[in-house]
């Protein structure tokens, strides 16, 4: 059985809460305000105590991949012809199958998911969402091509020993999602931004997990006190709400990261619907050198239900005793 | 509801006291809070008592506490008595605390862990260190909860210098402590934050739930503030601390203790 084919199911199963109030349709909000360089930065809104206002709820649904596809080369940006084009063709993608499994499982995305073929989707001419000529993450370091490849054979064969071989998402430990960096998932990318005097504080539908990042210039953590989403710290540069993060554990391994992992995000709101999200990864015992992205995050209908994770995780179970019931049998 | 809320009495009318206000002109309940007593191990009075690990020794024993209850007494029904009961002969394995499972309202308060206000005009969220576990007090109308969760549904109003949030949509998932003090899923839940010194909150809870209880009934702590430069909610992720009790049984090998 296949591991997506879980991960799917596992998604439904913990899913059924918010399935009522899907939204209805595809609201693809036109490319055309979009220049090159993005668009046109205003004079946001400001909060009572006169912060730049990011607060509401948004989805970072996107067509965009985060890598630019290799035929493509160094083409950053679609016309606005071949971006609507492209992201007509991505949305139109709602059936998966399974491999392997019976003819008739399958898995509607626009019947059960909250994937972007039904959310809106801020129009976008990038052709990745990681920006620069290259738009690919840089190949891993030697020696984290060595650790990741040590990671993955020591699981190998024992993909179903136990919870711990499985992926931290079927876990309900981390969504991909949750970031930092933030990046949008095939599946229910809202969350929602509130602020505090002193505070800014995120919550992402998946998997209900908060990072409250304080803006009062504290100093980050002691260095090694390491957490699953790092220790985020914040500062405001004239709209902008610069966020930095470290303190990750290598067990985060995003894309192969180990704790050293440095994230710095910037949120700034470049109209009434949009933030622009842009981020740049840097882990020198990961990468020959940092990398950047941009994500745009639309607004949407609240509100954010809540997405109890490990409460119904049937996944994890199934999964387990799947596995001991194929052991019994080929004994 | 109004008889509810006319049957809260007393002392969290301490208005005497004048909060510091956020730019919005409301009290001011940004912050990092914690009650400071052992209602999470039984919102009832208790004694001391040897803990679940005995190897453990005196690091796990039960701490003693007097109780949040207005009047030490939860009003059962009779026919309800009984599953609290097996609820605390099981607890160590049936608690969705050890479980690492969302601990519903109003346990969250209590939990030995902070929690962090953050208030803005239209939402006030709140966010527990515990699970990770967050709700979102909706400042407006949004109307009655259109799904029940374990978190459940937070509508929240001013009255004078106190925070009112109605709380419905609750599962019967969700217990109030350690000692298997339970309710179903009619459950309604009315909080009031009352500031009562820049350091401090009174909290109070009146519970509702004709499936299980003969009447209203209260809880009342007050909530301190973390005061220290460096407070911070950090993470507990316990979903991974609570695999083996879980998914233990499920092992290709189990695990050797």
């Amino acid at each position: 059985m296949s591991k997506r084919f879980f991960e799917i199911a596992l998604a439904f199963a913990a899913a059924i809460v918010f399935l009522a109030p899907a939204p209805a349709a595809a609201q693809t909000s036109s490319t055309a305000a979009l220049t090159k360089e993005g668009a046109k930065t205003s004079t946001p809104p400001r909060t009572p105590d006169g912060k730049p206002d990011l607060t509401g709820v948004y989805t970072n649904a996107s067509v965009v991949p985060l890598e630019r596809p290799k035929d493509l080369g160094s083409k950053e940006f679609f016309t606005k012809e071949e971006a609507d084009a492209y992201a007509a063709k991505a949305l139109a993608k709602t059936e998966v199958v399974a491999p392997g499994t019976y003819g008739d499982v399958h898995y509607s995305m626009a019947q059960f998911g909250l994937e972007k073929g039904q959310s809106k989707v801020a129009g976008n001419i990038r052709t990745s969402l990681i920006v620069g000529p290259e738009g690919r993450v840089p190949p891993l370091l030697p020696a984290a091509a060595a650790r990741q490849a040590a990671r993955q054979a020591a699981n190998r064969g024992h993909e179903f020993d136990g919870p711990e071989n499985r992926g931290l998402a079927e876990r309900c430990i981390i969504w991909g999602n949750e970031g930092p960096p933030m990046l949008p998932q095939g599946y229910n990318s809202n969350l929602q931004i509130v602020q505090g005097e002193g505070y800014v504080a995120i919550e992402q539908e998946m998997i209900h997990d908060v990072r409250i990042i304080p803006t009062d210039g504290r100093k980050h953590l002691p260095a090694d006190v390491h957490q699953w989403f790092g220790d985020s710290v914040g500062h405001w540069e004239g709209n902008t709400l610069v966020v930095d993060t470290t303190n990750f554990t290598d067990k985060t391994a995003f894309r192969g990261s180990g704790e050293n992992l440095h994230v710095v995000e910037r949120f700034t709101r470049t109209d009434a619907d949009t933030v622009k999200y842009e981020f740049t990864v840097s882990d020198p015992s990961t990468w020959e050198k940092s990398w950047s992205g941009e994500v745009l995050m639309s607004k949407i209908d609240g509100p954010i239900f809540e997405y109890a994770c490990t409460e119904g995780n049937y996944g994890m179970r199934n999964n387990l005793s799947g596995a001991r019931a194929d052991e019994a049998k080929k004994k | 509801m109004l008889a509810i809320l006319a049957a809260v009495p007393a002392f969290a009318q301490t208005a005497a006291y004048k909060p510091a206000r956020t730019a919005d002109g409301k009290p001011d309940l940004n912050g990092i809070w914690q009650a400071l007593n052992t209602a999470d191990w039984d919102i009832q009075a208790h004694a001391a008592a040897a803990g679940p690990a005995p190897m453990l020794a005196a690091d796990f024993a039960i701490p003693p506490g007097t109780g949040i209850v207005d009047g030490n007494e939860i009003p059962y029904l009779p026919a309800m008595l009984e599953k609290k009961k097996q609820n605390l002969q099981n607890r160590f394995t049936a608690d969705p605390e050890v479980k690492c499972y969302l601990p519903g309202v109003p346990r969250a308060t209590y939990m030995p862990y902070p929690f962090q206000i953050v208030q803005s005009t239209k939402t006030i969220l709140i966010s527990y260190e515990y699970a990770g576990a967050v709700r979102t007090i909706d400042m407006g109308k949004p109307g009655p909860a259109p799904v029940d969760s374990w978190m459940g549904w937070s509508i929240g109003h001013w009255e004078g210098e106190t925070l009112v949030v109605d709380v419905t949509g609750l599962n019967d998932k969700t217990w109030f402590d350690r000692a298997g003090n339970f309710h179903s899923g009619d459950l309604h839940v009315v909080e009031r934050y009352t500031p009562r010194s820049p350091d401090t909150l009174m909290y109070e809870a009146t519970i509702e739930d004709p499936k299980v209880f003969s009447r209203t009934w209260k809880i009342s702590m007050p909530l301190y503030r973390h005061v220290e430069k460096n407070a911070q909610l950090l993470e507990f992720k316990c979903v991974e601390f609570a695999e083996e009790l879980i998914y233990g049984g499920l092992r290709k090998q189990p695990k050797t203790k």
